[in-house]
């Protein structure tokens, strides 16, 4: 039995419907992501499943019981994390120690678990630290900590990582892995990150204009998105519109429409249960990653798909360097500096885009 | 400047000598006050807490009246309560005119408004995510609440010191309700219009300082409490996603 479980949750503010999950569930040892982009209504599902803002419609279940937000028992098997948690006026302990003051914990009770849980986030010399004088990364910790001290059976978290830096971020997500899976029966992740998703995530929603448009495991998501909305909000890109004019079981040939008329034909795979039947007007997305690029003489056999480009720009994005290819279409390659040097890449040299069919997800256009 | 050299003197010798008229005048000011602002934030706090945080109909009007209190004359209060606790008012029959309570009633009017006024816009500057964080750690709505006045705590302090400013120095309303007896309901500024009324300027002066003196070792004291901790900061690289150092 899923340990929570949301049925037709509808949640309007004015006239709009922010929040439009018909299904929703997290089971004991699991840990979910939502997955979407700002605006998405996110942020609004959660305090709906943390129980601290009511739903227009709909039910949500713990361990089969039905609870709502003044249920003060069902509130008191979560703990919520939020996207800027606001930590109160005292020190780091008098924080992590609140949800067990709210429980009635005795004083010898509480010392125990917050030096634990200081300990296992390696914040414990901060214990006596007033809260105004902490690093962003420490405010996080310190909000992590108050929120396991309870040891909630489902632990919820806004955007964990939204706001710190990339090299506190990595840290901070490295002690969530750790923690969520030891302290906690369930989690549920909300974020627009993909890479808290699928770092920390057994199960991914992918959550559009309020509703949730896929739900699967992380491979799933990646490799067969529903929907080209899926397809962008895991890091693909879109390649364009086309028409079908081949399908073999989930195999679709594409003839791609250029503003010149007929563009290259491509090989692509199509979304499980998709009817592709020839003629059927498609979007396609692939991932920069996915591209591999090669000089025009030096194309090897094999490649399913080749499209001769030329380089229009280079943009360095870390320790790789997004390129970005203009010709019959336009696509974006993500590859490593040390690739760029070997071919010798640069604005105006002509190359052969090398994708391989299980790389262009193709979709029904809507 | 000789009248006012004199005046030192003077309040230095009251000072020095502690007459026990003076002891009595001023402990009869502190309690009537002290007990005057209690009153005021026993009123004062709550209707600044529902209106700073609740969601009603007619809200805007419950603020502006709030706000208009800022600007009550203290005789007209001073009037009004006279009313009532005069022999034919309602409240005739509990005798209370004239009496230090009639002072305390009459300036707990004037700083309930004050304290109402300050207690809303404080608990209103603190982000509602404090209740919701509070919820979300299992908390009562009662001490999630708790929690977001101790998170106002600066406004909230400021609100008893703006209330204790606004009885401590007002002489309309007690002079009114409380009728200036020696002994009795005389307290520091009704005091000092009698003295000025007198021609004992020197003397009218000497209670001035010694008032101001006592009303800036109550705020001193006050303002310690308040500024022990500073809420405003906490939490405040959190919330801005400052770098870990």
């Amino acid at each position: 039995m899923s340990l929570l479980r949301a049925q037709g949750l509808r949640r309007r503010y004015g006239r709009r419907l922010v929040v439009d999950v018909d299904a929703l569930e997290v089971g004991r040892g699991e840990v979910l992501a939502v997955l979407g982009p700002n605006g998405a209504g996110k942020s609004t599902l959660f305090r709906l499943l943390l129980l601290v803002e009511a739903a227009d419609e709909g039910r949500i279940f713990l361990d089969g019981r039905e609870v709502r937000p003044g249920d003060r028992e069902a509130r008191r098997r979560l703990a919520g994390v939020f996207q800027r948690p606001y930590l109160f006026t005292g020190t780091v302990t008098d924080n992590v120690e609140y949800g067990l003051r709210a429980r009635g914990l005795k004083r010898r009770e509480r010392e125990a678990r917050v030096a634990e849980l200081l300990a296992l986030l390696g914040i414990e010399s901060l214990a006596r630290a007033p809260v105004n004088e902490l690093s962003g990364g420490e405010a996080q910790r310190v909000a992590l900590a108050r929120a396991l001290a309870p040891m909630p059976e489902l632990l919820l978290f806004d955007e964990p990582t939204a706001n710190l830096d990339v090299t506190v971020r990595r840290r901070f997500r490295e002690d969530l892995a750790r923690t969520i899976r030891t302290q906690a029966n369930a989690a549920i992740l909300i974020t627009h990150d993909p890479a808290d998703a699928f770092a920390l995530a057994d199960r991914i929603a992918v959550m559009e204009e309020g509703r949730i448009v896929q739900t699967g495991t992380p491979e799933e998501i990646v490799l067969r998105p529903a929907t080209p909305f899926v397809a962008a909000v895991t890091g693909a890109e879109l390649l364009g519109g086309g028409r079908v004019v081949a399908c073999e079981g989930e195999r679709v040939m594409v003839a791609m429409e250029i503003a010149r008329g007929a563009g290259p034909r491509l090989a692509g795979i199509a979304p499980d249960g998709a009817a592709l039947p020839p003629g059927t007007p498609v979007t396609v997305a692939y991932r920069p990653e996915e591209i591999a690029l090669a000089l025009p003489d030096e194309v090897e056999a094999g490649a399913c798909n080749r499209v001769p480009l030329r380089v229009a720009a280079l943009v360095p994005a870390g320790g790789m360097v997004r390129i970005r290819l203009e010709g019959d279409v336009s696509l974006t390659a993500l590859v490593a500096r040390h690739a760029v040097e070997v071919l010798g890449l640069e604005p105006g040299r002509e190359v052969v885009a090398r994708l391989e069919a299980s790389a262009l997800r193709v979709f029904p256009a809507r | 400047m000789e009248l006012f050299t004199q005046a030192l003197r003077e309040a230095a010798r009251l000072l020095f000598d502690l007459s026990p008229e003076l002891v009595d005048i001023v402990v009869r000011s502190l309690r009537v006050s002290g007990s005057a602002v209690l009153l005021g934030i026993l009123i004062g706090m709550p209707i600044g807490v529902a209106v700073g945080l609740g969601r009603f109909p007619g809200r805007q009007i419950a603020v502006a009246l709030i706000h208009t209190g800022f600007a009550l004359p203290p005789v007209v209060v001073g009037l009004f309560v006279y009313m009532f606790l005069s022999r034919s008012g309602p409240l005739g029959s509990l005798e209370l005119l004239f009496t230090p309570t009639a002072m305390i009633i009459a300036q707990a009017l004037l700083a309930a408004p004050y304290v109402a006024g300050i207690t809303l816009a404080a608990v209103q500057a603190v982000p509602p995510d404090v209740r919701l964080q509070a919820r979300a750690l299992g908390a009562s709505p009662l001490r999630a609440l708790w929690t977001h006045m101790r998170e106002a705590r600066l406004g909230i302090g400021a609100a008893v010191i703006a209330g204790f400013g606004a009885v401590i120095s007002e002489v309309g309303a007690v002079m009114m309700v409380g009728g200036n007896i020696l002994g009795e309901t005389r307290v520091m500024t009704t005091a000092i219009v009698l003295e000025t009324r007198r021609g004992n300027f020197a003397v009218a002066i000497a209670l001035g300082l010694v008032l101001l003196a006592i009303a800036f070792a109550v705020n001193l004291a006050l303002t310690r409490l308040q500024q022990g901790r500073r809420p405003g900061e906490v939490g405040g690289s959190a919330r801005e996603g400052k770098p870990a150092r």
